[in-house]
């Protein structure tokens, strides 16, 4: 009984170091009402609301409940996901599973996060093994670093070709109203800022952020009486690929390279570099941006660096990536993977204003987290077959 | 934002929570443990299928799933897959290691996953990937990882 799926809202805050003007189900309720407009919904049209947020940083662990009043939950089946860094990616896809079922029409996801009021250290910390990795860690930039590094020494790449990814992610961030840092920077001034940890420097990577996000998924039966250019859901796919942070490959995100092949072969694209229009990638660090989409199979092992100084990438230019700013211009962890998705979203509904990307039909988004994981979604303008 | 409170003082509730954990390694675990600190062995399974050596042992393999229950001992020898060097006191390091920390992935010789360590005795800048380095073990060893004080560069003779 498997329905196809196509988001028909979405809404976000305009996203803030801090928000102490609002208390974390106030701010969960910003995102709601916005995509509850955006679909020209009421609350009551929703059937069921799936909820995540990064455990541990807000130290409210009964999530799902506690929000009801900000998600409209109260008296309706709500289920909370989290899976770290990934969780705003994953709760997507948990809304697709729901509303592919057949069970329910409507679902309302949420993803979000009050950044401002935690430990990030402590909390990130808790995503470690605590009898093996701990006790050596060197925080989560360091784990990035050490994998930044790999590819480095692997391909011969510099760190001006992270900082260019930078550049770009900064300058896109201009055209994004929501988006936390609207600053542009140099290439000097990313190689010029402080070293955090060889080779990652301080404007290579996110800031904290308070923000929330919310999308709105329906059946195949109602979607396009909702909206008549919804975005349909084309694949999914998620690789939570290790135990230990010992066990990863250095310099290739392995399941990045799975998980796009995965998408791929469902939606029987060959050639992704010519077939998508448009990246939202949660990519948290700007090296990330060079090795990741060689990992999806956009441009060959040790080529992204070429593609990017191009311009490939840029605004106008073969393949968007980030139009939104990304993750190095807002980061609310729980919320950052569905923000990419709700901006791949807005792209194929023709939504995003000033940053929008003409004619889009394929759009991918993905979700990053703890070490080394990935989720991913192809969003598409036809209906799948 | 200023404007929001018109007047209004924002409230902030300041707290702390206190939670103890007690994590037991288990038995595959104790076992890694106790060797390194009565012996000062380094010692991983391995997946009689797979023919992989994990360091951390597992029970189970994760790639095969089968049940693991050969031992072997693996080299205080390995090879450096890469690193970084922490440069900020971030929160997440020990209180008694200062920077610049330098953080490695180190293959042993006879393992075929990585171990997550410090290098030390070497200046940053001196570090290189595929380097040679080998564990230097602590003196008051308690039956964790860092039994292993950490890995330092193999002198070439
Ligand atoms: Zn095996």
């Amino acid at each position: 009984m498997a329905k196809r799926v196509a988001i028909v809202g979405t809404g976000q805050t305009f996203h803030k170091s801090h928000r102490p003007d609002v208390n974390g189900q106030e701010l969960i309720n910003e995102a709601v009402r916005r995509a509850l407009a955006d679909a020209d919904l009421k609350m009551k049209d929703i059937d069921a609301i799936v909820i995540g947020n990064m455990d541990h940083f807000e130290g409210i662990n009964y999530v799902d409940c506690w929000s009801v009043d900000g998600s409209g939950a109260t008296m309706k089946p709500i289920i909370k996901l989290t899976t770290g860094g990934t969780t705003g990616c994953t709760v997507a896809i948990g809304g697709y599973h729901l509303v592919g079922s057949g069970m329910f029409d409507r679902v309302l996801i949420i993803g979000w996060e009050k950044n401002s009021e935690s430990d990030t250290t402590g909390a990130i910390t808790t995503a470690f093994d605590p009898v093996w990795d701990r006790l050596v860690f060197a925080g989560a930039i360091s784990g990035l670093a050490a994998e930044a590094q790999a590819y480095i020494a692997r391909y011969g790449a510099s760190e001006r070709d992270g900082a260019r990814v930078s550049v770009r992610d900064r300058k896109h961030a201009m055209n994004n109203p929501h988006a936390q840092l609207r600053k542009e920077v140099t290439l000097d001034e990313v190689l010029a800022s402080p070293m955090l940890a060889d080779p990652i420097h301080l404007l290579d990577v996110c800031p904290r952020s308070d923000g929330a996000c919310a999308v709105i998924m329906a059946s195949e039966d109602v979607a396009e009486k909702i909206c008549p250019k919804p975005d349909w859901i084309w694949a999914t796919a998620s690789r939570h690929s290790y135990s230990y942070l010992g066990d990863a490959d250095y310099g290739r995100l392995t399941s990045m390279r799975e998980g796009s092949q995965e998408l791929w072969k469902k939606a029987g694209i060959k050639e992704p570099r010519k077939e998508l229009d448009v990246i939202e990638l949660y990519q948290p660090y700007s090296f990330g941006g060079l090795i990741w989409i060689e990992d999806m199979g956009i441009v060959g092992p040790g080529e992204a660096p070429r593609y990017i100084w191009d311009g490939n990438t840029d605004m106008g230019g073969e393949l968007p990536i980030n139009p939104s700013g990304g993750v190095i211009a807002t980061n609310p962890i729980g919320a950052t993977g569905l923000i990419r998705c709700a901006e791949a979203a807005m792209q194929v509904m023709g939504k995003a204003e000033g940053r929008q990307v003409p004619d889009v039909n394929f759009a991918f988004s993905s979700g990053f987290g703890g070490c080394w994981w990935t989720d991913m979604i192809l969003h598409g303008k036809k209906k799948p077959k | 934002m200023t404007d929001q409170f018109q007047g209004i003082e924002p409230m902030v509730y300041k707290s702390k929570i206190n939670v103890p954990y007690s994590w037991w390694a288990g038995d595959t675990a104790s076992k890694f443990y106790l060797t390194l600190r009565d012996e000062k062995k380094i010692t991983a399974t391995k997946c009689v299928a797979c023919n992989k050596v994990f360091l951390p042992p597992r029970k189970v393999c994760p790639s095969c799933f089968t049940e693991n229950t050969q031992w072997v001992n693996v080299s205080d020898e390995g090879t450096l897959i890469t690193f970084t060097i922490a440069r900020r006191q971030f929160a997440a390091i020990p209180s008694d290691r200062k920077v610049p920390v330098i953080w490695g992935l180190i293959k042993l010789d006879g393992a075929d996953t990585a171990m997550l360590h410090y290098l030390d005795e070497i200046k940053p800048e001196s570090v290189t990937i595929g380097m040679r380095v080998k564990a230097v073990f602590s003196e008051g060893r308690k039956g964790n990882i860092r039994d292993i004080s950490h890995f330092k560069p193999v002198s070439r003779v």
